[in-house]
């Protein structure tokens, strides 16, 4: 952590998303505009939904240092790799699908090869997107980024690990992709916590089973495990909000202490979370992955919640696959 | 390696333009794969900038104050690397390891590996964005330096360069000169048979630039469009460098199929003896 960040922490008027249910991504737009501040490198870029990454509240701050490139995702991605080889620190925002989607190749041949110290953060992450449904719904983001080489991969589990990540990642150089979501999350996270870059935050290993969670899941798997206690299974969760790089070292205690893993993601069982888990422990370690998650499908309108449960993405379900594979 | 010359006088930059094309002809003989027709059909344009217009340190190729060249058309990359090792970045030598294993010099450019590569390229369609975000950053850092960004004709196909024309008359990038290589062909015909992309400098008054049209081998055109593009404040400026693809060697000249195949050892030697080199 730089010092510049220390300076953030210490000041009076930061502030503190600690203990409140909140979307990732209001607390981005905080974050943002509270560095903006300090930090006059930053560089933000929107391609036309400001109001909805939160990005707005910057570019009311420091209207100069704010890019809408309107509908066009590609030139967004390479105009902030443009800012990025000056000394800026671009933050490319928009929707998650559309960001890792529509230029993953810009995000491929540009950011990633060249290296460049670019952060795609994304909101509308996940199902829980809501009413407007699959086409906006990003069930593949994670896998999308986590293939290519360079990238560092994180996802948030709530407002607080939020903040600490948008600070983090500023003074890291490279590139990088955040997962946000559009709807309020719990707060999970203890007080006193510090994210890292690849670092995950084990609230606990289980002698039964350990769920290795991500994002909105972290609290879903929190819940499950306290029922599963009631029921006598022994349950511990880890936080692997840093998709990539792997916390292999946080695994192999898991994987070395429980008789079964469960991960649990708002994302593709292909090629997310559960994907990288599964891929490290299988060459080190014979023990069960189960994967919570959206089976090889498209999202749909709804309500978050309903959504969550009308796919699978819920305590009970977490609890369920524990019950039935242990 | 040599101190940089620059000069404004037409006979020296010609004479650059020659031996940018007989570097990169030997190169791509020697490689035996890489792309002829579009690295000769640029020489002229790179020489006049690299040799003349450009502000730059070949022995300082990351000074804050130098002027920036964005090769969109990545598959040019020898021109690229011909040109760089004329100016000094680095030894001339590095030349004759193009696309082989571990060599600085890939099929298409990498920034990571070769100094004075601003940014890795090689898939079309990409430069513009990554030319206007340096021109933003230039402008925010009140750094008086100019952006160049070298597209091929059918490049111009792919949508993001639309995209990037918008942004950049947008943001009123006057420290942008972007140069469309109007050689007329792609790799599987006449631009205007594959994908027609005429009328070409009207695409690009609409979408708010400055465009100069010149002959894209003609020095005196060359030198007078940059001059001037750098008077044009407020919008971005382009320039539609009408070329011969293959330009300098008679038998590879307006062929489709050198675009993608280098010279046998016996066609190298009749194209050294057209451009006047023995050997």
């Amino acid at each position: 952590m730089g010092s510049r960040t220390q300076e953030i922490t210490d000041k009076k008027e930061r502030k503190d998303f600690f203990n409140v249910a909140i979307a990732t991504r209001d607390v981005y737009g905080e974050t943002l505009a509270e560095l903006g501040n300090i930090k006059k490198d930053i560089v933000v870029l929107d391609a036309d939904l400001s109001g909805s990454t939160k990005t707005k509240k910057f570019s009311k701050l420091f209207p100069e240092r704010f890019f809408n490139i309107g509908i066009s995702e590609q030139d967004m991605i390479g105009t902030a790799s443009g800012l990025s080889l000056t000394g800026k620190i671009p933050f490319a925002s928009t929707f998650a699908i559309f960001a890792t989607g529509r230029a993953w190749e810009q995000i491929r041949q540009t950011v990633c090869y060249s290296n460049l110290n670019v952060k795609i953060v994304a909101t509308h992450g996940g199902l829980t997107v809501g009413e407007d449904g699959a086409s906006h719904q990003s069930l593949e983001d994670i896998a999308l980024m986590r293939v290519l080489p360079n990238m560092t991969v994180i996802v948030p589990a709530d407002g607080f690990e939020t903040s600490q990540v948008i600070e983090t990642i500023t003074d890291y150089k490279g590139p990088v992709y955040v997962r946000l979501g559009r709807s309020k999350v719990p707060s999970v996270m203890p007080e006193g916590y510090r994210f890292q870059i690849g670092k995950a935050f084990t609230f606990n290993i289980g002698s039964d089973i350990t769920i290795i969670a991500s994002g909105i899941m972290v609290s879903a798997a929190l819940d499950a495990a306290a029922i599963l206690k009631n029921k006598g299974v022994d349950a511990g969760v880890i936080n692997m909000s840093t998709i990539k790089p792997l916390d292999t070292e946080a695994l192999l205690q898991a994987a070395s202490k429980s008789r079964l893993i469960i991960t649990a993601e708002e994302h593709s069982i292909i090629g997310g979370l559960g994907g990288a888990v599964a891929e490290f422990l299988s060459e080190v370690q014979a023990i069960r992955i189960k994967k919570i998650g959206v089976r090889d499908s498209f999202g749909s309108s709804g309500k978050p919640d309903e959504l969550l449960k009308f796919f699978g993405l819920t305590s009970d379900n977490i609890v369920e696959t524990a019950l039935s594979n242990l | 390696m040599t101190d940089l010359i620059q000069s404004r006088d037409i006979d020296f930059l010609k004479e650059q333009a020659r031996r940018i094309r007989i570097s990169i002809l030997k190169m791509l003989t020697e490689a035996g794969s890489g792309h002829t027709g579009g690295s000769l059909s640029s020489a002229d344009i790179v020489s006049a900038l690299y040799f003349y217009k450009m502000k730059h340190k070949p022995l300082e190729p990351k000074w804050e104050m130098r002027d920036r060249f964005i090769l969109s058309k990545g598959h040019a990359a020898p021109l690229l690397y011909a040109i760089l090792a004329l100016t000094g970045y680095f030894d001339v030598n590095l030349l004759h390891t193009l696309r082989k294993l571990n060599s600085p010099l890939q099929g298409h450019p990498s920034s990571k590996l070769l100094k004075g590569v601003e940014v890795s390229t090689g898939s079309l369609g990409q430069g513009l964005s990554i030319a206007n975000g340096i021109s933003l950053g230039l402008k925010l850092s009140n750094i008086r330096a100019r952006v160049y960004c070298l597209l091929g004709d059918g490049e111009i196909q792919e949508g993001q360069v639309w995209e990037a024309a918008m942004t950049a008359s947008h943001y009123s990038l006057d420290n942008l000169c972007a140069i469309v290589d109007l050689n007329d062909l792609q790799i599987d015909g006449r631009c205007s048979d594959v994908m027609k992309i005429a009328p070409v400098a009207k695409k690009w008054e609409a979408f708010g630039w400055h465009v100069f049209e010149i002959d894209g081998h003609n020095m005196e055109e060359i030198i007078e469009a940059l001059d001037s593009a750098e008077r044009i404040k407020v919008k971005p400026s382009v320039i539609i460098a009408k070329t011969i693809k293959g330009k300098g060697v008679s038998i590879f000249e307006d062929k489709v199929e050198y675009h993608g195949i280098t010279p046998t050892p016996e066609e190298l030697k009749i194209a050294l003896k057209e451009l006047g080199e023995n050997g």
